[in-house]
C-alpha cells in the first residue's frame, strides 16, 4: 500500500507526464476508427487568416467538416511541405502564389487533380501538369499616400525603386510569398545578375521591412512611409473599412517586368476526399464571388465578375513567363534576396 | 545491491551513522537522465544539421559580411540594452532600499511590475505613442519643433522597448543585494573620511557586483533571444534573421547555421559573466542588522519624479494604449476578436509547462544535492542548456528532428510543452536548488532513521519541506510561459492559438485593435503570479514582515 502511495506521488509524475504526452500527441483525426474521412480538413495557407478565414468558416457550416488551418508564409509552408515529405499531415495547401506551388509540385508532392475540378478555371489559370489550380488573380501595385507624394512621384517599374530618392521612404515585405515570386519574375525576364543588382539597389535604399503586406498598406495609411510594394487588394480591404484613407494603388507598367499578375491557388497534398471537398468549394460560384466581393481579388471562374471598382485583369500589364520557369527560379530568388541583406 | 564497504572513521561515517549513504534511486536517476538528455537534444541536432550541409554550405551561409554585420548588431543591442538597465535598476534599487523615500515599498513594487509585459507588447506601446504617428510623437510634434518621425525604428526603438520592460531583473536582485550588506563596511569608509559619493562607488558598489553581473546576463539573454520586440521595431538582430531565414528560405540549412552562431554568442555571455563572477571575493553571510537610511533631503521631489516618469513610461502607456485600442475598436464597431480560445490556450499550456518543468527539476537537484558525484553534478548542469538556447533555436531544432525521427510528435500540443520545458527548466532547476539547498539534511536523516525508505523521504519529508520554493519555480515557468512567442509560432499545432500568437498576427497585419483584448487578458493573467511568486518574495523585507515560508 505505501510502496502505492510513494508511486502516486513521485514515481507517477514522470509517468503522468509520458501519459500527458501521448495524450497530447494524438493528433487530431487519428483515433476516430480510422476514418479519415470524418476527420478534419487540414489546410496549411499562405494566405492571411483575415483574407481566407472567413471563407473556411462558411466551408465548415456548410460541409460539416472541420477545417484546422496552419497559417504561414508560402514559402515557409512550402519548405515545411518539403521538409515533411509524404508523411505531411496537410491535406490542402493553399499559395499565395503559383510559383511556390509549382515547387512543392515539382518535388512530387502535390497529388493530380480530377478534370472537374480543373476546368472550372481557364487552362492559363492552372498548372498544366494538373497538380494545382488557381483560386483567384491578383495585381501587384504600388500603394502610396496621397498626401505624401503625388501620382507622378510614384515608382513605375522595379528598377526605379532603387532611385536614391525613395531612400528610407517606402516598406517591402521580404519575407511575403507575393513579393518573392514577382522578383523570381523579374530574374527570369532581365536575367539572375540584374536581380542581384535590383536587390542590392533596393538593399541600399533602406526600405522599412514588414512582416506582411497588409501591414504595409496599415503603414502607408498611416503616413509611416510613403508608398510601398504589395498586391491590389489589401488597399481595397481597408479602403471598404475606411474609405477616407488617404492612400491609391498604382500599377507599374515601365521598365522589365514590372507590373505583374499572379495567380493565389492550391493543391492537393493528401488523398482524403476532405481536401478535395474544400478545394472544389473554393472554386465554387459562392467563394469566387467571396474573392470578388469581399477581398477584391480578380475571380478565376467564368460568369463571376470582378468588382466594378477594379481595372480588367485583360488591361492590367504582365510579363509572357512560363510558369515552371519562374517555379524553377524561386528558390534561387530566396536565396538571393536572403544574401541581399534584406532580411537580415 | 552490493553495498560499498565501511570505512569506519571517515567523514562519511559521521554523516551516516546508521547505514552507508544509499544510492540514488535508479528510477529517478533514469528520469534526470532523460531530462538532461532532452535538454539537450536541439543542441546536439542544430550542430548535427549545421555540419551535416557540408563545411562549404556551412561557410556560405554564415561566412559572409552580413553576418558580421547581424553579429554587430546583435552585441551593440546587448550592450545598450544592459548599460541602460543598469542605468535605471541602480539608482532604483539604491532609493527604494537606503533611503528615506516615502512609500519605498509602493515605489519597488511599481518599479518591477514592468515584468509582466511581453517584449512585443511593449514594443506595441512604443509605436503606439512614440511612432512616427503616435500619440505622444503627434502631440509633440504639434507643440514644439521636434520632430519624432521614425525614430523609434531601429536600434533606438529596441533599444528602449527592452531596457525599459528588463531592467527588473538586475533590480530585484540587486534589492537584495543592497538589503543583505553588512553596514559596517561603508561606516568604516565614512569614518575614515570618505564621502557618500565615494563610499558608494569604492564600497559599495563593489560588493554589488554578483548580483550587476548575473542580472545583467539575464538581460543580456533576454535581449539576444527576443524575437517580438525587434520584429516590430524593424532591428534585425539572429533571431529575426535565423526566423526569416526559416519562413523565407526553401533550404533550412541557412537557419540551422545561423542558430549555431546564435549558440555560440550566448554561451560566449554566460562564460563572460561565469569569468567576472570568478574573480569576486566569496559570498558573504548576509549582514545581522539593517544600514541606516540616507536622507534624500532635497532629493526627494527629483527622485520621485524620476520614478514617477518611469512608471507612467513602463506600466501606464502600455495598459494605457491597450485600453485605449480597445475603447476604439468597440466604438469603430470592429471585431475585438474573441479572445476565449487563446486564452484557455494559453492558460493550458502554461499550467502544464509549469507543473511538467518543476516535477523534472526535483529527480535532477535531489540528485545532484543529496548525492552528489560527478555524474549527477554534471546531469544538473547540462540540463540547464535551455539558458543558452533562445526559443527559436530550440523551435527550429525540434522540428527539423521530429519531422525526421519522431513524425507522432510533430505539430503536437506534447511538443510544444518539451519545447517550453527545455527553454525553462533553468529557471525551475535555479528555484528547486534553492529550496532544496535551504532544507536541512538532518531532516532526511531523521525520517531515513525512523525507517523511511528513499522515496518515502522524498514524499513525506524533502517535498513538503520546499513546496514554497517549488510553487516559487512553478509560477516563473508559468508567467514565462505564457509570453513566450516565437517558439510557441513555430511548434503550435495546426489551429492552436495562445494570446501570444493571438497578439503577434494581429501585429504583424497591422490591425493592432485586435491585439488589444489579448494583450490585456495576458497582462492580467499574468499578473498574480509576477508579484506573489516573483516580486514579492524578491521585496521581502529581511525582518519578515511578509513570511517567507508562505502557509506555515
Amino acid at each position: 500500500m505505501k510502496r502505492i502511495e510513494i508511486y502516486s506521488k513521485c514515481g507517477l509524475l514522470p509517468l503522468a507526464i509520458v501519459g500527458l504526452l501521448t495524450a497530447c500527441s494524438e493528433r487530431p483525426g487519428e483515433g476516430e476508427e480510422g476514418m479519415a474521412e470524418s476527420g478534419p480538413v487540414v489546410v496549411y495557407s499562405g494566405r492571411n487568416e483575415s483574407l481566407i478565414g472567413p471563407l473556411l468558416e462558411r466551408f465548415e457550416a456548410a460541409s460539416d467538416r472541420e477545417v484546422q488551418v496552419r497559417y504561414g508564409e508560402t514559402a515557409e509552408l512550402a519548405a515545411t511541405l518539403l521538409e515533411e515529405g509524404a508523411n505531411s499531415p496537410a491535406d490542402l495547401f493553399i499559395s499565395q502564389d503559383a510559383a511556390a506551388l509549382g515547387a512543392v509540385a515539382g518535388a512530387g508532392l502535390l497529388r493530380p487533380l480530377p478534370a472537374a475540378t480543373l476546368d472550372r478555371v481557364p487552362e492559363r489559370f492552372r498548372s498544366p501538369g494538373g497538380s494545382w489550380v488557381g483560386l483567384s488573380g491578383r495585381a501587384r501595385s504600388v500603394v502610396y499616400n496621397t498626401g505624401l507624394i503625388a501620382e507622378d512621384d510614384v515608382p513605375r517599374s522595379l528598377e526605379a525603386v532603387t532611385d536614391p530618392r525613395y531612400r528610407g521612404r517606402f516598406g517591402i515585405a521580404p519575407a511575403n510569398g507575393s513579393l518573392q515570386a514577382h522578383l523570381a519574375v523579374y530574374g527570369v525576364v532581365a536575367g539572375e545578375e540584374a536581380l542581384s543588382e535590383l536587390l542590392a539597389g533596393i538593399v541600399a535604399n533602406e526600405p522599412a521591412t514588414y512582416p506582411k503586406n497588409s501591414a504595409i498598406v496599415q503603414a502607408v495609411i498611416a503616413g509611416e512611409v510613403e508608398w510601398g510594394l504589395v498586391n491590389h487588394y489589401y488597399l481595397l480591404r481597408a479602403l471598404s473599412e475606411d474609405p477616407d484613407a488617404p492612400a491609391k494603388n498604382l500599377f507599374m507598367n515601365e521598365g522589365e517586368a514590372s507590373g505583374f499578375v499572379n495567380l493565389a491557388g492550391a493543391g492537393l497534398v493528401s488523398e482524403s476526399t476532405g481536401g478535395l471537398a474544400l478545394l472544389d468549394f473554393l472554386l465554387s460560384d459562392e467563394a469566387q464571388l467571396y474573392f470578388a466581393q469581399e477581398t477584391y481579388e480578380y475571380p478565376l471562374v467564368a460568369g463571376v465578375e470582378a468588382a466594378a471598382s477594379l481595372l480588367p485583369l485583360a488591361d492590367l500589364a504582365t510579363p509572357e513567363v512560363d510558369f515552371a520557369q519562374v517555379s524553377a527560379a524561386l528558390e534561387p530568388t530566396l536565396m538571393a534576396i536572403n544574401s541581399s541583406g534584406l532580411m537580415r | 545491491m552490493s553495498a560499498p564497504p565501511i570505512s569506519v572513521g571517515s567523514a562519511r561515517a559521521l554523516v551516516w551513522p546508521l547505514r552507508d549513504r544509499p544510492r540514488f534511486s535508479p528510477l529517478l536517476a533514469g528520469v534526470a537522465l532523460a531530462t538532461a538528455a532532452t535538454a539537450n537534444a536541439p543542441l546536439a541536432y542544430i550542430v548535427i544539421r549545421a555540419l551535416g550541409a557540408g563545411p562549404e554550405r556551412l561557410w556560405a551561409s554564415i561566412g559572409t559580411p552580413l553576418t558580421v554585420g547581424l553579429l554587430a548588431r546583435t552585441l551593440a543591442l546587448v550592450g545598450g540594452v544592459v548599460a541602460l538597465a543598469v542605468a535605471i535598476a541602480l539608482p532604483l534599487a539604491w532609493v527604494v532600499v537606503r533611503t528615506d523615500l516615502p512609500a519605498r515599498r509602493a515605489w519597488a513594487v511599481l518599479g518591477a511590475l514592468p515584468l509582466v509585459f511581453p517584449s512585443y507588447v511593449a514594443a506595441l506601446a512604443l509605436v503606439a505613442t512614440l511612432g512616427p504617428r503616435g500619440y505622444v510623437s503627434l502631440w509633440i510634434e504639434a507643440w514644439t519643433p521636434i520632430r519624432i518621425g521614425g525614430l523609434v525604428y531601429g536600434y533606438t526603438g529596441a533599444l528602449l522597448a527592452l531596457a525599459l520592460f528588463t531592467y527588473p531583473y538586475i533590480f530585484l536582485l540587486l534589492v537584495a543585494a543592497l538589503r543583505d550588506l553588512d553596514p559596517a563596511y561603508e561606516e568604516s569608509s565614512r569614518s575614515l573620511g570618505a564621502g557618500r559619493w565615494r563610499t558608494f562607488f569604492g564600497v559599495v558598489l563593489p560588493q554589488l557586483r554578483p548580483a550587476l553581473y548575473g542580472g545583467s546576463l539575464l538581460v543580456a539573454l533576454y535581449t539576444v533571444s527576443d524575437f517580438g520586440a525587434v520584429s516590430i521595431l524593424r532591428f534585425n538582430t539572429f533571431t529575426l534573421a535565423i526566423y526569416n531565414a526559416y519562413r523565407a528560405l526553401f533550404d533550412r540549412s541557412v537557419a540551422a547555421a545561423l542558430s549555431l552562431v546564435l549558440i555560440v554568442l550566448a554561451v560566449g555571455l554566460i562564460a563572460g559573466e561565469g569569468l567576472l563572477a570568478r574573480r569576486l571575493p566569496p559570498h558573504r553571510l548576509r549582514a545581522s542588522r539593517m544600514p541606516s537610511r540616507a536622507r534624500l533631503g532635497a532629493w526627494k521631489w527629483p527622485v520621485i519624479l524620476f520614478l514617477g516618469a518611469l512608471a507612467v513610461v513602463n506600466l501606464v502607456l502600455p495598459l494605457g494604449v491597450l485600453v485605449f485600442w480597445g475603447a476604439r475598436a468597440v466604438e469603430l464597431g470592429h471585431p475585438l476578436g474573441s479572445v476565449w480560445q487563446p486564452a484557455v490556450g494559453s492558460l493550458g499550456v502554461a499550467l502544464v509547462a509549469a507543473l511538467v518543468t518543476v516535477g523534472l527539476s526535483i529527480p535532477i537537484v535531489i540528485w545532484a544535492v543529496r548525492h552528489p558525484s560527478r555524474l549527477s553534478r554534471a546531469v544538473e548542469r547540462i540540463s540547464r542548456a535551455g539558458f543558452a538556447l533562445p526559443g527559436i533555436v530550440i523551435a527550429l531544432a525540434l522540428v527539423f528532428f521530429v519531422t525526421r525521427y519522431l513524425l507522432p510528435l510533430y505539430q503536437t500540443l506534447a511538443l510544444l510543452i518539451v519545447a517550453y520545458v527545455i527553454r525553462f527548466l533553468p529557471e525551475a532547476l535555479a528555484a528547486t536548488q534553492a529550496a532544496v539547498a535551504s532544507v536541512s539534511r538532518r531532516f532526511e536523516e531523521a525520517a531515513r532513521s525512523l525507517g523511511q525508505s528513499q522515496l518515502g523521504t522524498l514524499r513525506t519529508m524533502t517535498l513538503p519541506l520546499v513546496r514554497p520554493g517549488l510553487l516559487a519555480g512553478a509560477g516563473l515557468v508559468f508567467l514565462t510561459t505564457m509570453k513566450e512567442l516565437p517558439a510557441t509560432l513555430v511548434l503550435r499545432p495546426t489551429g492552436f492559438e495562445t494570446l501570444a500568437t493571438r497578439i503577434w498576427s494581429s501585429a504583424a497585419e497591422g490591425i493592432y485593435s485586435q491585439a488589444a483584448l489579448p494583450g490585456l487578458v495576458l497582462v492580467a493573467v499574468a499578473l498574480p503570479p509576477t508579484y506573489l511568486l516573483v516580486i514579492r518574495p524578491a521585496l521581502e523585507d529581511r525582518d519578515g514582515t511578509t513570511s517567507r515560508g508562505g502557509d506555515r
